[in-house]
């Protein structure tokens, strides 16, 4: 049996513009989403920001009721056995908000132990080993006020742990922190697995899906549009060229054109600085430099070059093929 | 066992947070004596201690409710601006089991109003509080105490479901000093009042109150000031699960 189970999760939501004349409208946030988690395993639910990644997350941690479908954790409904469940899952959300600023953080650690169970007798020893784990030995007795953003997310990962959980869901835990606090949190979470946890990871990095999860889904517009394991994603658009091209001022509507072009696979456009890095992924043995050059109408080009495809444009072409 | 420590942690937790601002604090402790001053001064008119003690505690539990109304609707709004609202409810007890220490943890505040309005009606005015019962006085204080919790766990309820209710809490603040009959014997009341006002566990409270310290029977008063405040629970609690339905529903957890 499948640790985490989702079958067909839509979630919309209601919402509306206007004051006087109120006009409502539905929000399809997650459409048809089915995936499973078996035990022991790192799932990374992979997507951009909005894709849903987060509204089926909480979905699943019983935070929000689907519109429509199931879902079951170690065999639990999310809706009708939703105090079963938070008994056996710990979450973690990225961000800053989610502690009590007037107090420590070992004085939050206590209160959810207190929250999630944890004998009386343990907690001492169990918040000591956690914050050791997440490298706050020593600050526990700072109000949390004074943490930085990397020692909250810290905080909320040994809260999510407190109780040992089984079935661990992290969302995009890794979001603004520095490169080592990153690297550091990402070590953390490869240490779950070998504890033997389950891990339903979300993130919109495709190195962090690539070097952590031993299988993935993007998630694009509230459907998963791809998954397997991240050499199978690779070798989905491991064919063809990426032509770079940098470009000074880059039109309106250039990207949309290029996309029309017969042979592309996919075209996205980075913020460098000065410039915009116009990527395209073609065709195998397609030449398309000139036609490329020919639709940025005349706009300062500088450095042209190619290379093979990476796992971040396999992430880029599937995202934006339906755009 | 494990539910009356979740309990009693979760109070203290909260009665820590709470008491950890020293301005709010300050601010809970002045803020009733506005109110008390003019109380004296409208009661000074005559001279007769005992209508000044009347005034005193009055105007005292006018501070314990005022602490009780109006910071419920903040505690729970401070737990959705905090982030923390999503966090509780995605904890395993019943949330009412978490929502009722953080109401009691607000009404244990109000113990700190009613010292300071009758310590502020002592010294500055000269009301001598004669307490002839102080067990009583003391069980009675503690049970208005818990029964203003119970009220406003009631209206906490609400605020889990709608953003914009802790607005509620400042709303039944000035009625209920009224038809709870703090500074005016509720007989003088229209008789159409007087239901909402033993609907009212404030007032059995207050009653309660006064009885224990100018020498009356305060137990009936007390008995029905407990009994509403269980009544306000268990609706709370049969409320809850639905009200938190309809926020998992309407995805308004996380809003602030």
């Amino acid at each position: 049996m499948a640790v985490v189970e989702a079958i067909d999760l839509h979630r919309t939501y209601r919402t509306s513009t206007g004051t006087l004349r109120r006009k409502w409208m539905d929000v399809e946030a997650v459409r048809g989403v089915s995936f499973e988690i078996e035990k022991g395993e790192l799932f990374g639910l992979l997507g951009p920001n909005g894709a849903g990644k987060t509204t089926t997350i909480k979905m699943l941690i019983t935070l929000l009721i689907p519109t429509s479908g199931t879902a079951r954790v170690l065999g639990h409904d999310v809706v009708k056995d939703a105090r079963e469940v938070r008994r056996r899952i710990g979450y973690v959300f990225g961000g800053e908000r989610g502690v009590y600023e007037r107090l420590s953080g070992y004085d939050n650690l206590r209160y959810f132990a207190e929250l999630y169970g944890v004998p009386p007798k343990e907690q001492k020893t169990r918040i000591e080993s956690l914050l050791e784990l997440v490298g706050l030995k020593g600050r526990e007795q700072e109000r949390t006020e004074g943490y930085s953003r990397g020692m909250k997310q810290r905080l909320h990962v040994a809260r999510g742990l407190l109780h040992d959980p089984p079935v661990v869901f992290l969302d995009e835990p890794t979001i603004g922190l520095d490169p080592v606090g990153a690297r550091e949190l990402r070590a953390t979470i490869a240490s779950l697995v070998d504890a033997g946890k389950t891990v339903l990871l979300t993130t919109h990095y495709m190195f962090e899906a690539d070097a952590l999860c031993d299988r993935i889904a993007v998630i694009n517009k509230g459907q998963i549009v791809a998954h397997g394991t991240p050499l199978d994603l690779k070798r989905g658009v491991a064919e063809g060229t990426v032509v770079e091209i940098e470009v000074f001022g880059m039109p309106d509507g250039a990207v949309e054109r290029v996309r029309e072009i017969g042979g592309v696979m996919s075209a996205s456009v980075e913020e460098r600085e000065q410039a915009q890095m116009l990527i395209v992924q073609t065709e195998p043995d397609v030449e398309l430099t000139q036609v490329l050059l020919s639709t940025l109408d005349g706009a300062s080009v500088g450095r042209i070059s190619k290379r093979e495809p990476t796992l971040e444009d396999a992430y880029v072409s599937l995202v934006s093929s339906d755009e | 066992m494990r539910t009356l420590r979740l309990l009693a942690f979760g109070w203290w937790f909260q009665f820590k947070t709470i008491s950890r601002s020293p301005f709010e604090g300050l601010f809970q402790i002045i803020y009733p004596l506005f109110f008390a001053t003019v109380a004296f001064l409208m009661f000074r008119a005559g001279t007769d201690q005992k209508t000044l003690l009347y005034a005193s505690l009055g105007s005292a539990v006018m501070g314990m409710w005022s602490a009780t109304s109006t910071t419920a609707g903040g505690a729970m709004q401070r737990e959705r601006w905090h982030g923390t609202l999503e966090a509780l409810v995605a904890s395993p007890p019943h949330f009412a089991l978490i929502l009722l220490p953080i109401t009691l943890a607000m009404s244990t505040i109000g113990i700190y109003c009613l010292v300071a309005t009758l310590a502020f009606g002592r010294f500055v005015f000269g009301i001598q509080l004669t307490v002839e019962h102080p067990l009583a006085f003391a069980i009675s204080i503690v049970g208005t105490v818990l029964s203003f919790g119970a009220l406003g766990f009631l209206f906490a309820v609400t605020f889990v479901r709608f953003r914009a209710a802790w607005a509620l809490g400042n709303l039944f603040e000035y009625p209920v000093w009224l038809i709870g009959g703090f500074l005016v014997p509720l007989v003088l009341l229209p008789e159409w009042v007087r239901p909402i006002s033993w609907a009212l566990a404030p007032t059995w409270g207050m009653n309660a109150i006064r009885e224990s310290s100018l020498g009356g029977n305060p137990w009936p008063d007390l008995a029905f000031c407990l009994a509403l405040g269980l009544g306000y629970v268990t609706v709370g609690v049969l409320a809850l699960e639905r009200v938190l339905g309809a926020a998992r529903k309407r995805a308004t957890l996380s809003l602030t």
